[in-house]
């Protein structure tokens, strides 16, 4: 019990787990991390059938917002349920960029670079505001992101398309790759050579100096400030970091579905991606990554499950939710730190069951001797 | 103790869970090819033809038009019973979009690429259709008879795979607005239309026959937004004699009940689409919890291009009541599940003209031959350079909550053309109500 608390009070990431071991420096080892998960993605990718390439190309960056929003909440304390707002502010900016139909776009790193920095500059002024809100004041103020600014775009529907919405041509597989390349393996490829770039960044600053900062904000503002944090810019580069995340993942977004309208960043987008940061736990790029895969498939094993039992419409359009209303009870009660601290305290266990072990044999060698 | 159980059993569950996952993303079939030569197109087995659209099935715009699919699957079972298609059993897949354009990209790319359907038939809406088209046709997919009457469904040159259907709101509007210049000579008419291609077509149209200096208010909505009372009351304030509605049925029953609230009695003229009295008697009675219904549109004037379901010697009134009777027993045969039959009816035809063994190719050929009015009170437009369906409506008043035409069927182009009444009998169905018996 007492190395079970010892591990809940230190919350960071642990990404690699036994490879932590094998190498000191952050860096490298979460770039052979990011370079083991590329290699298999690709070769997941490549088996998988075209439909099967959107969900993996949806789960990516859905997992760059989610990771980003967990981040926020888990290592600095900031709860938002604003972040599907800040997506649609990346969506747009890729959208805007992009070739529209007359005239050429500007080029698809380029796009998902400038949708990152204005969702990041965004980021700056709703994370200056955020830092002086505290618990349900910061939640509510981040809510009305949610609501208002998607129908901004009704305000302005010439500039942006209303809610029709913008479209664009889709980025199309170089012609090296062959006629018969999928759109949607390329996309796919985009969506997660994005998703493990944001790995590495992220995983690097929650295991350097800045992770150590945010996290002493988080449990103490007081103490932190006492050993000369600098409390208030913290928590604002915290929500900066968090908020490019989501400007990375709505240009991706956008390349994967070719459509940035308001009906597609609606409150249930929010709420799903906190519900997707908790059931895979909070501060856990890890159980980001499972958190994200969940709310892309539980709709569909849903709709599977629901078109096998024959149910009617209503319940159909509903299921999805009270799936996740169900599991994320079923994660608070039984598994705070989510499905990444079900994964961590199992290894914790087999860990201590085998120096135990090893502790006996080496005492009972002692007796003998 | 119990809780470590329980917390092992929950890990257990989690990783259950995502086994299933890995399993349920691992089926490999890449086939994406849109099937020439030897091989049958996706879709298509020795036995079977499958076909999919996406449908508001839920939210704002579900009332009513989550019935057509009813309808084009009731007929397809009914062809399935006499032998299918050349042999092959009809299968349809409705995926519902909400009526959300995000919601129907997704929806449209699964019946495409998991569904792996045929063709799709029927995918509803003017801003949820149109951002699948660029995908649907660089794919290949004969995207047919959209369920919308915008314009944009026939540009042969660009988006040869796509095909309108039902009358377009350009001549909906033109046939409408001559209608009401005539019958409100120098009174006062206001508009309320949807904010989006759908009302702008139906104003284009409008605006070609009544006089500007006539209209009196332009008031629009958006979807989704059902805050009507402030666009109602300026329609009110402007004194208009009639209003002329491009509406969801949705709005037309928001409108009329608006309209009630300011005791304000101005007969309303509305778009073939908004327009089916059991739809709008169910909406006004939800809406008003119960305090209003069918009596309060009665006298509404709008427009059809197909029979009129209070026509019951109609023979295929006759053909769809039957159909209804033997495969959609507990529904009532409203305006959309006849809309749904009728789209089915005229895909069997073209299914069938496209031969033995049909490809998308094939099919998309057959419905260029021309000659499908079917169910139809008008011709259809279809030729080797139109992509486009209906090309008129006749002019219908509720009565007794029922739709009855008046007048004579009316046909014009999507363009400057005059309008010519069509006085040609509606040809009658096959004996056995299938195509091709």
């Amino acid at each position: 019990m007492a190395a079970t608390e010892q591990r809940a009070a230190d919350p960071g990431v642990d990404p690699a787990g036994l490879a932590t071991r094998l190498s000191r420096l952050t860096l490298t080892r979460n770039l052979g991390i990011a370079l083991v998960a590329g290699v298999v993605l690709l070769l997941i990718s490549n088996a998988l059938s075209p439909f099967d390439n959107l969900q993996l190309a949806t789960m990516a960056y859905t997992f760059i917002a989610v990771a980003g929003l967990s981040l926020l909440t888990g290592l600095n304390g900031q709860v938002s349920l604003g972040h599907g707002a800040l997506m649609a502010i990346g969506a747009y900016t890729a959208a805007k960029l992009f070739a529209e139909d007359p005239g050429p776009g500007w080029p698809l790193l380029a796009v998902l670079l400038a949708a990152t920095a204005v969702t990041a500059l965004a980021g700056v002024v709703i994370g200056a505001a955020a830092a002086r809100l505290r618990g349900p004041y910061l939640a509510g103020a981040t809510l009305a992101l949610a609501v208002a600014l998607p129908s901004i775009s009704e305000r302005f529907p010439d500039f942006l398309g209303g809610s029709n919405g913008l479209t664009i041509i889709p980025p199309l597989p170089p012609s090296g790759l062959g006629v018969d390349f999928a759109l949607e393996r390329w996309h796919a490829w985009i969506a997660c050579l994005g998703a493990l770039v944001a790995f590495v960044v992220l995983a690097n600053l929650v295991r350097g100096r800045q992770g150590r900062e945010w996290r002493a904000v988080r449990d103490d503002e007081i103490a932190a400030e006492l050993c000369g944090l600098h409390v208030a810019r913290s928590q604002v580069l915290a929500f900066v970091v968090s908020a490019a995340c989501c400007g990375l993942a709505g240009g991706l977004f956008v390349v994967v579905t070719q459509l940035a309208a308001p009906g597609a960043f609606p409150l249930a987008l929010s709420v799903s991606l906190l519900a997707a940061a908790v059931l895979g736990g909070l501060g856990s790029l890890g159980g980001a990554a499972a958190g994200a895969a969940l709310i892309v498939l539980i709709p569909r094993w849903s709709d599977d499950a629901s078109a096998a039992l024959g149910l009617t419409t209503n319940v159909q359009a509903n299921l999805a939710l009270a799936i996740y209303g169900l599991l994320l009870i079923a994660v608070v009660l039984l598994a705070p730190r989510g499905i990444a601290g079900i994964f961590g305290r199992a290894a914790h266990a087999v860990r201590t069951r085998w120096e135990s072990q090893q502790m006996r044999r080496h005492e009972r060698r002692g007796e003998v001797g | 103790m119990m809780v470590t159980r329980k917390r092992r059993l929950a890990a257990l569950m989690a990783v259950a869970m995502l086994a299933v996952g890995v399993s349920a993303c691992g089926d490999d079939d890449s086939s994406s090819s849109s099937g020439d030569g030897g091989a049958p197109p996706p879709g298509v087995t020795d036995t079977t033809v499958k076909v999919g659209g996406h449908f508001p099935l839920t939210g704002p715009a579900a009332p009513g038009y989550s019935q057509i699919p009813k309808g084009i699957e009731a007929y397809f079972e009914y062809v399935n019973a006499q032998g299918g298609v050349n042999g092959r059993k009809l299968e349809y897949i409705a995926r519902d979009d909400g009526y959300n354009p995000t919601n129907t990209v997704k929806v449209t790319r699964q019946l495409v690429l998991q569904d792996k359907v045929f063709a799709l038939l029927s995918g509803l809406g003017t801003p949820t259709h149109t951002k699948v088209v660029d995908f649907l046709n660089a794919s290949k997919v004969p995207d047919l008879f959209v369920a919308s009457g915008c314009l944009c469904w026939n540009e042969p040159e660009e988006h040869p795979w796509t095909f309108g259907w039902q009358t377009d709101y350009l001549t909906e509007g033109k046939i409408l607005g001559q209608y009401v210049a005539e019958k409100y000579g120098g009174k006062k008419i206001a508009y309320f239309t949807q904010n989006d291609d759908f009302g702008e077509d139906g104003v284009k149209g409008l605006d070609m026959e009544i006089p500007k200096d006539q209209v009196v208010a332009r008031e629009t909505y958006e979807s989704g937004n059902t805050e009507i009372g402030p666009q109602v009351a300026k329609i009110k304030a402007a004194g208009a004699d009639v209003v002329v509605a491009f509406t969801v049925p949705a709005y037309t029953a928001l409108l009329r009940l608006a309209q009630v609230q300011l005791n304000d009695v101005t007969p309303l003229v509305v778009s073939n689409v908004g327009s089916d009295p059991t739809t709008l008697g169910g909406l006004l009675k939800s809406f008003s919890k119960g305090k209003a219904d069918t009596s309060l549109i009665e006298g509404m004037e709008t427009a059809s291009y197909l029979p009129a379901l209070g026509d019951t010697e109609n023979p295929w009134i006759e053909l769809f009541s039957k159909v209804r009777q033997e495969y959609l027993a507990d529904e009532p045969l409203d305006g959309n599940i006849l809309y749904g039959m009728a789209t089915a009816y005229t895909f069997v035809t073209a299914l069938e003209r496209a031969g033995e063994d049909p490809t998308r190719q094939g099919i998309v050929d057959a419905i260029k031959e021309g000659d499908l009015q079917g169910p139809g009170l008008v011709p259809t437009r279809y030729s080797a350079d139109s992509n486009a369906g209906y090309s008129g409506v006749q002019i219908g008043v509720v009565k007794d909550g029922v739709i009855e035409l008046t007048g004579e069927p009316l046909v014009t182009d999507a363009g400057e053309g005059a309008i010519e009444p069509y006085t040609e009998e509606q040809p009658p169905p096959p004996s056995e109500g299938v195509p091709g018996t």
